[in-house]
C-alpha cells in the first residue's frame, strides 16, 4: 500500500511530527514501512534513519510554483516554445518543449494564467529524456540559438509519476512565488498490508490508526447526505439472490457528467498512490476506494438501457450460471461456474462480482450517466473465484480479506460527492440499499486480571478503554469489566475467548510491545522427554566430521527419472509408489526422494569438477509411501560418498592414488566403531548401483544396516563423473541410532609384556579374509588379542589359485608374562585350525 | 729437571700445538692415538717408569700424569668443540624453506545450515528447551486448519503450498505443525520446546527464494505464560545468539496461529545499525515471527484455553545463515557447492 502522506494529513493533523518519525510509529503499531519515497519533502533530520529512504527532495530556492503569462513561438524551431513567466520574483523567458503548451502558442497573454511547476538553474532533478530516473543538474545551455538556464518540469523530472508528455499544468489556485515543497511536497510510504489489517489498505485507516497511537484527533471526511426520494428507482431496479455471498448492494447515481481530467492534486495523489489517474469519474472510484478501503464499480447507465432494449434496467446479483461467459475490464475473457457471483441485469453478467467490472457495461470517456456501485461480498466465495481464475485484481485483493459492509455507504457518500465535483452533473434522487445480511459487530469483554494474565504487563482497564476508543471501538467500565462493542469497519475480531485475544492484540499494539516487559520464564521445567534420534544423529555427524567428510544438506524434491539414474538400465519403474508433487515447480522435482543413494551420486556428480578429491555425507529422510496410510513413512537414510583420490597431490606427493573400495569400507569400519555398534561385520552383497564384485552390505548382529560398494560401471555412464571410482554407501540411519549404544565395556589393558611375531599362511583364493580372521580368533583363544593383516600375495611360486595371507599376531596376558614355548603352543594351534579348515599352509617355514 | 721430564714437556708443547689445528673428528681421533693412545710418548713415559732410575720415578711419574691431564682435557675441550661445529652444520644443512605449503590434510565440515541449527538449538537447550520433531509431509489439517486456517482463509495465502497428489496432503510449508502433534502428546502437561526441521514452499529457485529450508519453531505451553514472558524469552535467545549487547524490537504484525502476534527484529550485525545493504538500509535485521499461541490452536492441541496459554515463534535458519556471512545466492545452501561448503 503506497499512502503518500499528504493524503493522510487530510484526516488528522501530523505537522508536528518529520517522517521518519511517522513511519516509526507506523511500523511500531503493525503498519510496517517497508520504504519511503520522497517526492519533494527533504530527507529528515535523525539521529538514526530506520527506513530505506529513495526519490527526490526539491530545494526550496530553486524549485517553485510560477506562472505562465504568455506563450510565444520560437525563432527557429517548431517543436519549441517560449514561455513568458512569473515566477514570484520575476518575468523570465523560458524555453520548452512541452507538446501541452502548443496550443496556447501565439494567443498573446493569456486570459488565464497557467500555473507550473519551475525550476531555476542548478535544481537537482530527474532527466526526463533518459529511461529511469538518472538526477542531473540543470545546467545553462543554448538550445536552437535561445539560451536556457531553467526549465518547466513534467512529472517525471519532479519524481511523481513516469510521465513525460508534457509539463504539469497546476490547479488554478496554486499560489505563485512559493516553494514548490511547500505546496505539493510529499513522501509515500510503502506500507506492508498484514492479512488481518485489511481495513488499513485506505489512507483512512492509516490515519486512524496514527490517530489512536499518536492521540490525536480523526478528522473523517464528510460525503454528501444519502440522496432522498424515488427517482432512482424509477431508473434502475435491485435484486440480490444470495445475501450470504452479497450482504449488501448498494446503487447510486450522477447524470450529466463530464469524463474530464480531475484536478491536478487528485492526479497526482493518485499517481503517488500508484494508480494512473483517468478521467474524473474512474479517478472518482479510485480515489474513494484509496481513502476508504471499498472498492467501487461504475456502470454507464446508458449501456444498461441499450442492453435492456427499452426496459427498466434491472441489476441482479446472483451466481453465475454454468457455461457464461465474461469478457472483463482488462480483455480477457473468463467462463464462469456456478459457484461465482456476479453482478448481472436481464441479459447476463456484468461483472465479476467484487473482483472486476465487465467489458460491455463499464464506463468511458463517453458516459454521460453513471449508476455507481458499492456492495459488501462473502470474502470465503470471492477468494475461490480469484484462486480459479488467477486474475489480479485490487478489488478482488480488498473483498478476499473481508471489507465491512457498513463501509459501502460511506464510501457511495463520499464517491457521489467526488464525481459530482469533478465531473459535473447533477445527482439522481434517491440510493438504493439491499442490506440484507447485516454482519453483528462483536462484543467482547475484557477484566485486568485477564490483560495482565496474558500481556504480563499492568495496563489497567481505563488505558485499554482508552486506546479501543482511538479504534473505534464503543467501550463501557462496569463493574472491573470493559465491554467494547467492534466499530462497524472492521471484521477481524473475534467472538469470546478468541475476541479477548484479538482485543489483546489491539490494546497490546497500542500501548506499544516496547513499553511491556521483559520477563523469564517462571513455571517449572517441564519434564523431561527425550528424543534420542536427535542426539545420536548429531553423533553421527560428528564421527563423520573428525573422519574428514563434508556434511551437505540435500533437496527432498527430486523425479523418479533422476532416481532411476543409479540403475543400470535407468528403467523406471512404474508400481514404485511415490509421494507425488500436484504443482511441481519443474519437471525435476515432481517427487519426494525415495533414495539416499541418488541423491549423494548427484552431489558427486557436481562436485567432481571442482575437485579431485571428494568424501561428502548426507543425513535426511526419504519418503515411503505406505499402503493405506494418508501418511508416508519418513525414513532416516545417512548416506556417504567417495570419489576420485585418496589425497589431494601437494608438492611432495607427486602421484596421489586412487581411492578404492576398502577406503569406504574402512571409512565405515571407524564409523561404526565410534558408535559402538554390537556385532558389525561385512557380507558380499548384490545391489544394481554397485560393481556385482565390489559391493557388500554391513550388518549389526542379524540386521543389515545397508549396502555400500564401488559404482556399476553401466551406473557411472549415466553420469558425467570427473573424478574416479566412485563409492558410495546408504545406510539406514534409524537403524542405526537404534543400535547404536552409549553404554559398554571397556576392554581392560594388561601390564605384562605383549609378545609379537609374524606368519603367513597360503589358502585358496575363494578362502575369505573375514573367514581366516574369526578362525584364526576362534584357534588363538584369549591370549591372542590382536591380529593384523599386513600383507596379502599372489605369485607364480605359489601356484594358480593361491594366495599368501600374512598376519601379525599378538599374544598378550592379564596375569603373567608369557614364554617363547607359550607363543609356540598358540601358533600352533592357529597353524593347525587353518590347515584343518582351508588346507592353508604356513609359507614362513 | 730430569731429560725425561724435558721431554714431556716438549711432547706438552707439540701435542696441544697440533690440536690447535684440528678442524676434524677424524684427525682428533688420529691425534688422541699418537698423543693419548697406547704408544704415545706419554703412555711411554709411565711404561718405562720402570727402566728409571728409583729417584727419577716419582718425578717423572708425577709429570707424566700432569702431562696427560693436561692433554686428555684439552682434548675434551676440543671434542666438544667439534662437536659443536658438526651439529651447527648439520642444522644449517638440514634447513628447510618452511614457506613450503604444509601437507595437505582434508578436514570434516558440518554444513553452514547445520553449525546455525546446532547453535540455535544449544541456546535452547541451555534454556531448558526440548527438542522434538515432526513429519515433513503433512496433512492440511495440521499445517493449516488446527493452525487457525480453516479451507479458504486468507492467511493460507501467506504459505505458498506444495501439494501432493493425495487428497489433504501436503508437504509442510512451516515447522508449526509440530505445536499440534507435540501439543496432542502432551496435554495437560506443560511445554517446553523447539521443533527444528525441513519446509518447504512453492517459489520460484532464485538467488533469493528457496523452494526448501530449515526452520525453529519455539513453544511454550503453561499456566499464566505472558507476552511478557515471551519478550523475555526471546530477548535472551537474541542475547546469546547475537552477543549481549545486540539491541531487538518486538513489533506488531500477523500469524493467524498467534495474537498477539509479533516479528522480532536485532540490531544489523554488519553495520551496527547504521543501514547497509543486508538491512537495507533500516538497521533492523527480521529474525523471527512470534506470538501469543491463539486460543483455537490450543484447543486444537488439547488445552483449555480458559486455564493454558502459551507463546510460539518460529525462525529460519537458512536466512539467518544468509545474512551472517552474507551469502548472495541462497540456492548455495542445497547445491552443496564443495567450494562454497568448504569456506566453513
Amino acid at each position: 500500500m503506497k499512502a503518500p502522506l499528504s493524503w493522510i494529513k487530510d484526516y488528522i493533523d501530523l505537522d508536528d511530527l518529520n517522517v521518519e518519525q511517522i513511519a516509526h510509529y507506523l511500523t511500531m503499531i503493525g503498519l510496517e514501512v517497508e520504504g519511503i519515497r520522497l517526492v519533494g519533502l527533504p530527507k529528515p533530520e535523525a539521529e538514526r534513519h530506520e527506513f530505506n529512504y529513495e526519490g527526490l527532495s526539491w530545494d526550496r530556492e530553486k524549485f517553485v510554483v510560477a506562472e505562465v503569462l504568455e506563450v510565444l513561438p520560437h525563432p527557429n524551431a517548431d517543436r519549441l516554445v517560449l514561455c513568458r513567466l512569473n515566477d514570484g520574483i520575476q518575468e523570465l523567458v523560458i524555453l520548452t518543449g512541452a507538446p501541452n503548451l502548443y496550443p496556447y502558442k501565439g494567443q498573446g497573454p493569456l486570459a488565464q494564467t497557467l500555473k507550473v511547476a519551475y525550476a531555476r538553474e542548478g535544481a537537482m532533478l530527474y532527466d526526463g529524456h533518459q529511461p529511469g530516473q538518472v538526477l542531473t543538474k540543470l545546467k545553462r545551455a543554448v538550445i536552437r540559438g535561445v539560451e536556457s538556464f531553467s526549465m518547466i518540469c513534467s512529472e517525471k523530472e519532479l519524481g511523481i509519476s513516469d510521465e513525460h508528455g508534457g509539463v504539469i499544468i497546476l490547479d488554478a489556485d496554486a499560489p505563485v512565488g512559493t516553494p514548490l515543497v511547500d505546496y505539493m511536497g510529499d513522501a509515500v510510504f510503502d506500507i506492508s498490508i498484514l492479512p488481518n489489517m485489511v481495513r488499513d489498505a485506505s489512507m483512512i485507516g492509516i490515519a486512524r490508526e496514527l490517530a489512536a497511537v499518536t492521540r490525536r484527533e480523526l478528522r473523517l471526511p464528510e460525503g454528501i447526505p444519502l440522496p432522498q426520494g424515488d427517482a432512482l428507482s424509477k431508473r434502475v431496479s435491485l435484486e440480490v439472490r444470495n445475501p450470504e455471498l452479497n450482504p449488501r448492494f448498494m446503487l447510486g447515481m450522477v447524470e450529466n457528467v463530464q469524463a474530464q481530467p480531475s484536478p491536478y492534486w487528485v492526479q497526482r495523489r493518485l499517481n503517488l498512490a500508484g494508480m494512473r489517474p483517468i478521467d474524473a469519474l474512474v479517478d472518482a472510484t479510485n480515489y474513494t476506494m484509496l481513502e476508504t478501503g471499498e472498492p467501487l464499480h461504475a456502470f454507464d447507465y446508458e449501456l444498461l438501457c441499450k442492453r435492456a432494449g427499452g426496459n427498466l434496467p434491472s441489476i441482479i446479483t446472483r451466481t453465475a450460471k454454468q457455461g457464461e461467459m465474461l469478457t472483463l475490464l482488462d480483455g480477457t475473457t473468463q467462463p464462469l461456474d456456478e459457484s461465482m457471483e456476479v453482478v448481472a441485469d436481464s441479459v447476463g453478467p456484468l461483472s465479476l462480482a467484487g473482483i472486476m467490472g465487465g467489458m460491455d457495461s463499464g464506463i468511458s470517456a463517453q458516459t454521460q450517466h453513471v449508476l455507481l456501485e458499492a456492495a459488501s461480498w462473502n470474502f470465503i466465495n470471492i477468494r475461490q473465484t480469484l484462486s480459479k481464475l488467477k486474475i489480479p485484481s485490487e478489488a478482488g485483493w480488498r473483498f478476499s480479506r473481508g471489507v465491512h459492509p457498513a463501509l459501502a455507504e460511506q464510501a457511495l457518500r463520499l464517491c457521489l460527492l467526488r464525481m459530482l465535483a469533478w465531473g459535473g452533473g447533477r445527482l439522481v434522487e434517491g440510493v438504493l440499499d439491499a442490506y440484507l445480511l447485516p454482519p453483528q459487530d462483536p462484543v467482547v469483554t475484557l477484566t485486568e486480571e485477564e490483560i495482565i494474565s496474558r500481556l504480563g504487563a499492568e495496563i489497567s482497564l481505563e488505558e485499554a478503554a482508552n486506546i479501543l476508543t482511538r479504534l473505534g471501538f464503543t467501550c463501557t467500565l462496569q463493574n472491573g469489566q470493559l465491554t467494547a462493542k467492534t466499530p462497524p469497519i472492521r471484521l477481524d475480531i473475534g467472538e469470546g475467548l478468541i475476541g479477548k485475544a484479538s482485543l489483546m492484540e489491539e490494546i497490546a499494539r497500542i500501548y506499544g510491545y516496547e513499553r511491556i516487559p521483559s520477563k523469564r520464564l517462571a513455571v517449572e521445567l517441564p519434564a523431561p522427554v527425550f528424543d534420542p534420534n536427535l542426539e545420536t544423529e548429531e553423533r553421527i555427524r560428528d564421527i563423520l566430521v573428525s573422519l574428514g567428510l563434508q556434511d551437505t544438506v540435500a533437496y527432498r524434491q527430486t523425479s523418479p527419472q533422476r532416481e532411476a539414474r543409479i540403475l543400470p538400465n535407468q528403467a523406471l519403474d512404474p508400481d514404485l509408489a511415490y509421494v507425488r508433487i500436484k504443482n511441481p515447480i519443474s519437471p525435476d522435482r515432481t517427487v519426494m526422494r525415495r533414495s539416499g543413494l541418488a541423491t549423494m551420486l548427484e552431489l558427486l556428480e557436481y562436485n567432481s569438477k571442482f575437485r579431485p578429491s571428494l568424501a561428502l555425507f548426507e543425513i535426511g529422510p526419504v519418503f515411503l509411501p505406505v499402503d493405506g496410510q494418508l501418511l508416508p513413512r519418513e525414513a532416516l537414510r545417512l548416506t556417504v560418498g567417495m570419489a576420485g583420490l585418496r589425497e589431494i597431490p601437494t608438492w611432495q606427493t607427486k602421484t596421489a592414488e586412487k581411492r578404492d573400495f576398502f577406503d569406504l569400507k574402512g571409512l565405515l569400519e571407524a564409523f561404526l566403531r565410534g558408535l559402538h555398534l554390537p556385532e558389525v561385520s561385512f557380507q558380499p552383497a548384490e545391489h544394481p548401483t554397485f560393481h556385482p564384485g565390489k559391493c557388500a552390505q554391513v550388518l549389526s548382529g542379524e540386521q543389515v544396516l545397508g549396502v555400500f560398494g564401488e559404482l556399476h560401471p553401466m551406473v557411472q555412464e549415466h553420469y558425467e563423473f570427473e573424478a574416479l571410482p566412485v563409492l558410495a554407501a546408504e545406510l539406514d540411519a534409524d537403524l542405526l541410532v537404534a543400535l547404536s549404544r552409549v553404554e559398554f565395556e571397556h576392554q581392560p589393558l594388561s601390564n605384562y609384556p605383549a609378545m609379537v611375531e609374524d606368519i603367513a599362511v597360503i589358502v585358496p583364493e575363494e578362502v575369505s579374509a573375514a573367514a581366516l580372521e574369526a578362525a584364526i580368533h576362534q584357534a588363538g583363544g584369549k591370549l591372542l588379542v590382536n591380529v593384523r593383516l599386513f600383507d596379502v600375495y599372489r605369485g607364480e611360486k605359489l601356484g594358480l589359485g593361491k594366495k599368501s595371507m600374512a598376519y601379525q599376531l599378538t599374544y598378550q596376558a592379564f596375569d603373567h608374562t608369557l614364554t617363547d614355548k607359550d607363543a609356540a603352543t598358540i601358533r600352533n594351534r592357529i597353524v593347525r585350525a587353518l590347515e584343518r579348515e582351508f588346507g592353508a599352509v604356513l609359507r614362513s617355514q | 729437571m730430569t731429560d725425561r721430564e724435558t721431554q714431556l714437556e716438549n711432547e706438552k708443547k707439540e701435542a696441544l700445538a697440533a690440536l690447535d689445528d684440528i678442524r676434524t673428528t677424524e684427525g682428533l681421533e688420529t691425534w688422541r692415538i699418537a698423543h693419548l693412545g697406547k704408544s704415545s710418548p706419554v703412555m711411554q713415559a709411565f711404561s718405562d717408569l720402570g727402566k728409571l732410575p728409583v729417584e727419577e720415578r716419582p718425578l717423572v711419574g708425577r709429570a707424566a700424569n700432569t702431562v696427560k691431564q693436561a692433554l686428555e682435557s684439552a682434548y675434551a675441550v676440543k671434542s666438544e668443540q667439534l662437536r659443536q661445529a658438526e651439529l651447527e652444520r648439520t642444522l644449517t644443512r638440514e634447513r628447510i624453506d618452511v614457506t613450503l605449503p604444509g601437507r595437505a590434510v582434508q578436514r570434516g565440515r558440518l554444513h553452514p545450515l547445520n553449525q546455525t541449527l546446532r547453535e540455535v538449538c544449544q541456546i535452547f537447550r541451555d534454556m531448558g528447551f526440548q527438542i522434538y520433531r515432526s513429519p515433513e509431509v503433512e496433512t492440511d489439517d495440521f499445517n493449516f486448519t488446527y493452525l487457525n486456517m480453516p479451507p479458504y482463509h486468507p492467511a493460507r495465502d501467506m504459505w505458498d503450498t506444495f501439494y501432493t497428489d493425495k487428497d489433504g496432503v501436503l508437504l509442510r510449508t512451516h515447522t508449526s505443525p509440530g505445536q499440534i502433534h507435540i501439543m496432542r502428546e502432551r496435554a495437560p502437561e506443560h511445554i517446553r520446546a523447539i521443533l527444528p526441521g525441513t519446509t518447504m514452499r512453492y517459489e520460484q529457485l532464485t538467488a533469493r527464494s528457496e523452494i526448501e529450508f530449515i526452520q525453529v519453531e519455539v513453544l511454550v505451553v503453561g499456566k499464566g505464560i505472558t507476552f511478557a514472558d515471551m519478550k523475555g524469552t526471546l530477548t535472551d535467545f537474541a542475547a546469546r545468539a547475537f552477543g549481549k549487547d545486540a539491541r531487538t524490537r518486538l513489533r506488531p504484525s500477523y500469524f493467524p496461529f498467534t495474537e498477539p502476534s509479533a516479528e522480532m527484529d536485532v540490531e544489523c550485525f554488519v553495520c551496527g545499525g547504521e543501514g547497509c545493504n543486508v538491512c537495507k538500509g533500516t538497521g533492523w535485521l527480521e529474525i523471527l515471527g512470534c506470538g501469543m499461541v491463539h486460543p483455537t490452536v490450543l484447543e486444537y492441541g488439547g488445552y483449555d484455553p480458559q486455564e493454558f496459554s502459551g507463546f510460539a515463534a518460529g525462525m529460519g535458519i537458512d536466512r539467518s545463515t544468509l545474512m551472517r556471512y552474507r551469502v548472495d545466492d541462497i540456492r548455495h545452501f542445497r547445491n552443496n557447492d564443495i567450494r562454497f561448503l568448504e569456506q566453513f
